[in-house]
């Protein structure tokens, strides 16, 4: 067997036989089951509660019907009762048989004005269903009160028609955005993730070989180059698995809990059908921006003597891709800056702001090709540079951690 | 197949590790490779293994340029010991083992062979990092001796092994030797490397104070040691002439003098002084050697 394979397979298998790796997938897949399972839990919680209930004190006893017919065309989620007066309210909240109560008073012009009481301000979700249901029953009396027709009171409360059109022919709308803006979220945050966390496994990895001084061996027997494809693939394809197995495990559970999600109303949540092209883009950028961080870890690695070092040697490979992310979830907002458009060339940044434009925007192809193109050209450029710096890294030894360095490991060969 | 180093540099920036270093090994034969800490033997052991490209000068095995088509007949142990400290050792070697082009199932053959040789069977399914320093050691060489390799080279073998564990690698590496394994090894210690090398080399700053063959090298060394016993103080013996260096004993003292004729007018003054119970000539130790030119050259 070739000895790429050896390493590569030695990789795969040890790393994703590893404690901490079936650990932390573990707890990974918990997270992602939990996500997907929110709404449920959510319901959960709340069905076993119960639903609140509210007191309302009419003390004119005109409001209180309209307002409960009200809040049931609403789908208001407590229940309401009537009482006699506040000091009986008091003592059912006292009892705890209700949460809160309201007290309903009529003014000058007989319409009703509302202050509502309740052991706990916070939750506001009651308070404004109430306040929004009493506001229509005072909008219904007071527009008796002048005598208008049905028909005159039906246009004036029909909600005004807005649409928003694109003027490009090929732009998305509104709606699409939105949607699309949440699936790029996730994606962006896969890239991020996957970018950040494997890159540190491979540049630990190389690290621990030299600590280990396993290094000097292996590099005795099998050329430094082979050995950091090698490794960069092995640690690819195991990233591949994970993730692979998350998004299956994820993708179920969704598809399960997909009626329950739809209920919470997050907009997130609403697509139906997963846009192919987006899903493309995401795995073409995320694959090309592993590699390129990989191959600038798997260097940056083998610069380092002792494992305590490495945090301070990647510290500006972890910026690049921190600021790539900031500068990306900044653009979710307002794709089309020009900033945001510069920036997406820069290779350093393109895996996750091209994606970004090309997922929410309708941008030129030769911009997503030029933008491939500059990034592939710097992986070639970086892998031939890295080479040859881990080539003489690999056999430096001092306590030194500087970006002179890459001049020795230059120098060695 | 002759191992040959013609005239070999190396530089590093201004720091020049290695000066026009030549030999030449024979095929069989065990060469010991000396030298001062900072002497420049590493850095001779990766050009010789074709890690650091030489700045002048070449190295040629069998008359071609080592390099990775070569490595499965090339064993090597750095002298910083290192294997992966969370891996078993099965799983350590035959990784290790694969990569010099080893086959599976004959590695780990293998391995059982030269656990069992090295008596401790049991470490077969161990972590690297359970084990003491003297056997991640003894695993450490299988490593690099399990291919069978035609040309050896061992930093710094016998470094933390106790007696009985040198005495079981020196018979390995004889063994390997007789079998046509070509054997470079360096060590601190002069015993080991009169005991297995017939020609060795001595480096000094990177160029070589001493070199050819041991009998060769102790005779032109001319000097003697010569060690008496004696019921009475010897110390007056310092002055004589031909005496260059003495230092007192516990039953006696133990010179160094310029030659075997510097003996006979010591021994005719001395025997009429009182009751010897010895007097012995001996050929100079490869330490004295060693002190003597890496010690004369720090001067």
């Amino acid at each position: 067997m070739n000895k790429f394979w050896i390493i590569f397979c030695h990789t795969f298998i040890t790393k994703i036989k590893a404690k901490s790796f079936i650990v932390s997938t573990i707890i990974m897949m918990v997270l992602v089951l939990g996500a997907t399972n929110m709404s449920k839990f959510i319901q959960y919680f709340e069905d076993k509660e119960g639903p609140e209930t509210i007191s309302v004190v009419d003390e004119s006893g005109q409001y209180y019907p309209a307002l409960k017919q009200q809040l049931s065309a609403q789908k208001a989620d407590f229940k309401v009762t009537n009482a006699e007066n506040e000091t009986a309210a008091q003592s059912q909240e006292a009892k705890g048989t209700i949460s809160g109560y309201l007290l309903i008073k009529a003014d000058a012009q007989e319409l009703p004005s509302g202050v509502y009481k309740s052991e706990t301000i916070s939750d506001t979700t009651v308070s404004s269903q109430l306040q929004s249901a009493l506001q229509q029953v005072k909008g219904v009396l007071a527009t008796q009160n002048l005598n208008l027709k049905q028909e005159q009171i039906a246009s004036l409360y029909e909600p005004v028609k807005f649409d928003i059109v694109p003027l490009k022919k090929d732009a998305k709308t509104e709606e699409e955005l939105n949607q699309a803006r949440g699936l790029v979220y996730i994606i962006l945050f896969v890239i991020y993730f996957s970018v950040l966390m494997y890159g540190n496994m491979i540049a630990m990895e190389v690290a621990q070989e030299k600590t280990s001084r396993v290094m000097e061996i292996l590099v005795s027997s099998v050329s430094p180059v082979q050995q950091m494809f090698a490794k960069i693939f092995g640690i690819a394809l195991l990233s591949i698995s994970q993730l692979a197995l998350f998004f299956l495990v994820g993708y179920a559970s969704f598809k399960k809990n997909l009626e329950s999600i739809r209920e919470t109303g997050i907009p997130f949540f609403n697509f139906d059908e997963l846009p192919v092209a987006t899903i493309f883009y995401g795995i073409l950028f995320a694959t090309l921006g592993y590699f390129l961080y990989a191959t600038l870890a798997a260097f940056l690695g083998s610069l380092v003597s002792r494992v305590e070092d490495l945090q301070q040697t990647i510290g500006p490979m972890t910026w690049l891709v921190v600021i790539g992310f900031t500068l990306a979830i900044f653009g979710l907002g307002d794709p089309e800056l020009s900033f945001i458009k510069i920036m997406s060339f820069i290779p350093f940044f393109s895996p996750m702001l091209m994606f970004l434009r090309v997922g929410m925007l309708d941008i030129p192809m030769w911009e997503v090709v030029l933008s491939i193109g500059l990034l592939i050209g710097t992986i070639i450029l970086l892998a031939i540079f890295g080479a040859r710096v881990y080539k003489g890294g690999v056999l430096l030894y001092g306590k030194s951690s500087s970006f002179k360095d890459i001049k020795k490991a230059l120098s060695q060969n | 197949m002759v191992l040959e180093i013609n005239n070999v540099s190396k530089h590093f920036g201004d720091f020049q590790a290695v000066k026009s270093l030549s030999f030449s090994i024979p095929e069989r034969e065990m060469f010991g490779f000396l030298g001062g800490n900072g002497a420049g033997k590493t850095t001779t052991f990766r050009m010789i293994l074709g890690l650091l490209k030489p700045t002048t000068g070449e190295i040629l095995w069998d008359g071609r340029k080592i390099d990775y088509s070569t490595s499965p007949l090339i064993g090597y142990l750095p002298e910083e010991r290192g294997l992966y400290p969370k891996l078993k050792v099965k799983d350590q070697i035959v990784y290790l083992a694969r990569l010099r082009g080893m086959d599976k199932a004959l590695a780990l053959k293998e391995l059982e062979y030269w656990l069992d040789r090295f008596k401790v069977p049991e470490y077969m399914n161990k972590k690297v990092e359970e084990l003491s320093k003297g056997n991640q050691q003894k695993i450490q060489v299988i490593a690099s001796i399990i291919h069978k390799p035609k040309l050896l080279i061992l930093d710094e073998p016998f470094s933390g092994l106790d007696p009985v564990n040198v005495e079981l690698l020196k018979n390995a590496i004889t063994e390997l030797k007789e079998k046509g394994t070509t054997i470079v090894f360096s060590s601190h210690r002069m015993e080991h490397v009169e005991e297995l090398c017939e020609n060795l080399c001595i480096m000094h700053k990177g160029s070589p104070v001493v070199f050819g063959a041991l009998k060769e090298i102790k005779r032109s060394f001319g000097k003697k040691n010569l060690s008496i016993h004696a019921d009475f103080d010897l110390s007056f013996l310092k002055g004589f002439p031909g005496v260059l260096k003495a230092k007192p004993t516990s039953e006696g003292i133990s010179l160094q003098i310029s030659g075997e004729e510097a003996a006979k007018p010591i021994l005719h003054d001395i025997v009429s002084k009182g009751f010897i119970r010895k007097f012995e000539i001996e050929e100079p130790s490869l330490n004295d050697i060693f002190i003597e030119k890496v010690g004369a050259a720090y001067e």
